[in-house]
């Protein structure tokens, strides 16, 4: 149930993202989420792709400082109060997010929000109590 | 492994004997031979006949580079042009070149010198010899070629440049030990790990480093990538070119191989002698020289010397190595830096690699120091607070090590440019700034 993401340090300077998401292109790598966290200075560019380990390989080529985590899809249920329920699991456990963001495309009628947890095994046998439906790689890649 | 036992394990009484010798015979033959020492002897009212022990060597003028240029090309020789054999010369950053020469037996006692050295690491006549040191004007490659060659060794004078060949002879022809400067051989590394090839599958147990100032924290970043003793080598070319000084396998200061080279630190402000253990420039005169004897030639490099013999057995005097040049100094809000020191802290930190670079500036009348290092693999997270933790980390340490405060950026990896040779290391807009350019 663990899906893979790609980050990328990126100073912050004008033509940087667009370089990285040409590069992915040209690659047929399609890019199905995305988040910038950034400072002053420099970004961290994290991705989920539809092929994580060809993306890792085709950005290390091209020179970028490229890492490659572990994190968590999942299925949101699309009414309010839907994130709430789950935010709610994962503090009741006492897992700690490190950072989430929301996914661009969409699976069914769900929405789907992705979770950096520090204890990811913990967190995913605890939502799996609780019903919460996660996403696997295969699912998230190929929506 | 001693070269030529009798003059590396002199008791020191004989060596300075022998020294005072040296040394009044030079002073002897640059007071006939080379007017501008002539005048300057007279001026200090010192001649040869007056060196009667080593403690006579603080009366003597001092050269500085200035001198070489004022003299360009030729002016200081102490013999006819026809003796000369070999002309070597250094293309300064500023200004004119200095042109240095040497006769048949300079080029006698460079090799035995460079021999010394090699043999310091252990080099012997079975050894393969990958000199990565240019060729040419510059003293390095040569310089290193003639030890090897002397010792017997089998030597690949590849010079600088071309890092994946350099790679690929390394593997087939079987180098064991390489000459070249510290940052290419952490270029080579870098070039290597790209290309897939482990650096310790290759038969290579020793290398030279020198032609320009590095740390211990390097040392340790250079050993362990290549799995490799590196040895801090040290010369210039006005003093003879590499094979001034040479650290041995205990590592523990460089050799000056003073039968032929007088060393001393002074106050670079004052030029007062310091006592050993005290840090200061380095002052050398050439003591056997035939072609271009320099008198107490001021070298702007910063160490420290001891005394007292090494666990290797060796007598000569031992010099800290280059902790900086007089030249290099920042001096920012009045405190002195060196970029060495930043680069030890980087280093200490431990997760970096050694690509940084100091850019100075001056806002209203304060100055700025901003460091920008490259970010590594290892140090790399997706988590923006651990990179800015870095970052405090690093700027702590700089605070409390130096005494400065200074803004630290993480930047891409390769957008520090890299060199082939020397590694620019700071960029000072303050300098800009009186030229009127910015
Ligand atoms: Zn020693």
């Amino acid at each position: 149930m663990k899906v893979k993401q790609i980050s990328i340090f990126l100073e912050n300077q004008s033509g940087r993202l667009a370089r990285v998401t040409k590069t992915l292109g040209d690659h047929h790598i399609n890019i199905r989420a995305l988040s910038i966290a950034d400072t002053t200075d420099f970004g961290i560019l994290r991705l989920i792709v539809s092929d994580p380990e060809k993306a890792w390989g085709v950005l290390k080529e091209q020179g970028y400082t490229v890492s490659a985590t572990e994190i968590i899809a999942v299925q949101v249920p699309d009414h309010p109060g839907g994130l709430a329920e789950i935010l709610q699991v994962l503090d009741d456990c006492g897992i700690n997010i490190e950072y989430m963001y929301a996914f661009v495309g969409r699976s069914g009628n769900d929405a789907v929000v992705v979770f950096r947890v520090e204890n990811i095994d913990r967190a995913i046998e605890l939502l799996q109590q609780k019903d919460v439906k996660l996403l696997c790689g295969k699912e998230v890649y190929n929506v | 492994m001693l070269w030529n036992p009798e003059i590396e394990t002199m008791p020191r009484h004989e060596l300075e004997k022998l020294q005072v010798e040296r040394l009044r015979r030079t002073v002897e033959r640059v007071y006939q031979h080379v007017p501008f020492y002539r005048q300057k002897l007279d001026e200090a009212g010192i001649g040869p006949a007056e060196i009667r022990s080593v403690a006579d060597l603080a009366r003597l003028p001092f050269t500085n580079k200035q001198d070489l240029r004022d003299n360009y090309p030729f002016g200081l020789f102490a013999v006819p042009k026809d003796e000369i054999v070999r002309v070597h010369a250094s293309s300064g950053t500023t200004g004119k070149m200095t042109v240095v020469g040497y006769t048949k037996s300079d080029v006698n006692t460079w090799a035995e010198v460079m021999a010394r050295t090699m043999a310091c690491g252990g080099v012997t006549n079975k050894d393969t010899v990958q000199v990565a040191y240019g060729y040419g004007l510059f003293t390095g490659g040569l310089g290193a070629h003639y030890g090897a060659e002397k010792i017997g060794a089998a030597v690949i004078p590849i010079s600088g440049g071309n890092t994946k060949r350099q790679l690929q002879i390394m593997a087939d022809f079987g180098t064991t030990a390489v000459a070249c400067t510290p940052s290419y051989s952490l270029f080579m590394a870098e070039t290597a790990a790209e290309e897939g090839i482990d650096l310790h599958q290759l038969p290579v147990r020793v290398g030279f480093f020198g032609a320009e100032p590095w740390s211990n924290a390097m040392r340790r970043e250079i050993e362990e990538k290549w799995g490799i003793k590196a040895i801090d080598i040290y010369g210039l070319s006005e003093v003879m070119g590499p094979g001034v000084a040479s650290e041995c396998m205990v590592q523990d200061g460089l050799h000056v191989w003073e039968d032929h080279f007088m060393v001393e630190v002074i106050d670079p402000a004052t030029g007062e002698v310091l006592p050993y253990g005290e840090k200061g420039e380095l002052v050398f005169t050439c003591i056997t020289k035939e072609a271009l004897p320099l008198i107490r030639y001021r070298t702007r490099d910063i160490s420290i010397l001891s005394n007292g013999t090494c666990a290797c057995g060796r007598t000569h005097l031992r010099m800290h190595r280059v902790m900086g040049r007089t030249d290099d100094m920042l001096i920012i809000r009045g405190v002195n830096v060196f970029p060495s020191q930043i680069e030890s802290v980087l280093l200490e930190i431990g997760e970096t690699e050694p690509h940084y670079q100091l850019i100075v500036d001056r806002e209203g009348n304060l100055d700025d120091l901003e460091i920008w290092v490259e970010i590594s693999e290892r140090l790399f997270s997706d988590e923006v607070r651990k990179l800015e933790q870095i970052e405090g980390r690093i700027r702590r340490e700089i605070q409390s090590t130096l005494g400065i405060s200074a803004r630290v950026k993480l930047v891409e990896p390769k957008t520090i440019a890299r060199s082939e040779g020397k590694a620019k290391r700071v960029i000072d807009w303050r300098d800009v700034y009186s030229d009127g350019n910015r």
